[in-house]
């Protein structure tokens, strides 16, 4: 019942975050989205996570952290490919970011386990 | 137990160590806003097994210690994961001595006399080579009765070679290859999935230099952790378990997966054979189960602001 509700507030939120005066510059507004985006994350709304960091990167295709926050999203649905192009992506923005790096290496240690075809 | 599903590369448990450090740092200093997440990630089935409403795990060719009954334990451990967490009714069955039926194959089939070696030198029970003329131990079969569909008596077990190394093993190799005899198998158990393969757990050794954290205190009474590299003897065993996943209704093989891991412990510490067995099928058996199922890798991944 709690979660229904909690979705419907952050829908609510989120209307309200759509309504950035349009003076705010693409990296602030990409931020907010991004800040929205982990706030869902965190009540495990991934689906509403994954929407805010599209937009994020929609907003400002140069922002590291929205890739690197999308690539998770993709990884958290099974979306294997999408993350890797969204790691990659990041890591091309931001190539010293260790965070980001790191997030990429445990990506690929279960991407490569997802790809082992077996013996033959 | 079970449930420890990601296994780290060295390497990268290091370097994830030395990010979070950093992170930490920044952290303190202000400069960035990260999130820790722990996040699920669903790794599909490699095989569809809908056409499939039974497993029959029927039994692997063992070898390497003496100290574990690799087929017995491995039929079991993998019946029990499959009962509670795979869609498939198990079939409980005996175990099958599959190593004394495949070499009846082959003797069978007039395989050359060195397929499978011959029985290991008899040994005293310290260990030692036997003197000459000492009776050869008995190897006692795994099962009472078990089901052979190709009719090759236990008794003949009593002369089975035993299976000490990756050569050895694959002059038994031929029986998966048999697919008469899987077919006629499936038949007798309405058609399932059969799960055989090989399983090779070998005790070993070794000795060189291994990096340890040392604890101390500096002169003002903080703890310290100051890394060192320490010569030390060790010992443990490696497990090489290769899963064969037969079709009951041709009897073909549809899937195989090799998989290789080491446990190495110091060599004042006790550890017995069976307790280092299940600690290495611990990390396998997610791998085994995601061939069947959609297995979910749970982890924690960072949230950059």
């Amino acid at each position: 019942m709690a979660r229904p509700r909690l979705a419907a507030a952050f829908v609510a939120m989120g209307l309200t975050l759509a309504a950035v005066p349009a003076f705010a510059d693409a990296r602030s507004d990409s931020k907010a989205q991004v800040d929205f985006g982990i706030k869902a994350a965190q009540r495990d709304l991934w689906k509403e996570a994954l929407y805010r960091w599209k937009r994020a990167v929609e907003v400002d295709p140069t922002y590291a952290a929205a890739f690197n926050n999308l690539a998770i999203a993709y990884e958290h649905n099974g979306q294997f490919d999408d993350a890797r192009v969204a790691y990659e992506k990041a890591l091309e923005l931001e190539p010293n970011n260790v965070l980001i790096k790191q997030n990429y290496d445990l990506f690929r240690e279960i991407n490569d386990r997802a790809n082992r075809n077996g013996d033959r | 137990m079970i449930a420890r599903t990601v296994t780290a590369i060295g390497s990268r448990r290091l370097a994830t160590f030395g990010a979070g450090a950093l992170a930490l740092g920044l952290l303190a200093s202000g400069c960035v806003s990260f999130y820790e997440i722990p996040i699920e990630t669903p790794i599909k089935a490699k095989l569809d097994v809908s056409p499939f409403q039974r497993v029959h795990v029927v039994g692997f060719i063992a070898g390497g210690s003496d100290d574990v009954d690799a087929n017995l334990e491995t039929v079991r451990l993998l019946r029990s994961q499959l009962r509670t967490r795979s869609g498939l009714r198990v079939i409980e069955a005996d175990v099958l001595p599959l190593a004394e039926i495949a070499q009846e194959m082959n003797k069978d089939s007039g395989a050359p006399a060195d397929a499978p070696a011959a029985p290991d030198a008899p040994t005293t029970p310290d260990g030692k080579p036997a003197p000459e003329g000492s009776p050869t131990p008995e190897v006692k079969p795994n099962t009472s009765e078990p089901v052979d569909p190709a009719g090759h008596s236990p008794q003949a077990a009593a002369s089975v070679a035993k299976v000490r190394d990756e050569k050895s093993l694959a002059s038994f190799e031929p029986i998966f290859a048999n697919v008469e005899y899987w077919k006629k198998l499936g038949e007798e158990f309405q058609q399932p999935l059969i799960v055989t393969g090989t399983v090779l757990f070998t005790p070993q050794s070794k000795s060189g230099m291994v990096s340890q954290t040392r604890e101390t205190y500096d002169n003002l009474g903080r703890r310290v952790v100051v890394p060192t590299r320490v010569f030390m003897e060790r010992k443990g065993y490696i497990l090489r378990p290769k899963f064969i996943f037969i079709d009951g209704r041709t009897g073909t093989r549809i899937y195989s997966e090799s998989f290789r891991e080491e446990r190495l412990y110091p060599s004042q510490q006790n550890v017995p054979a069976l307790s280092s067995y299940f600690e290495l099928m611990d990390d396998v058996i997610p791998r085994f189960l995601n061939v069947l199922s959609t297995q979910k890798v749970r982890g924690t991944r960072v949230l950059l602001k």
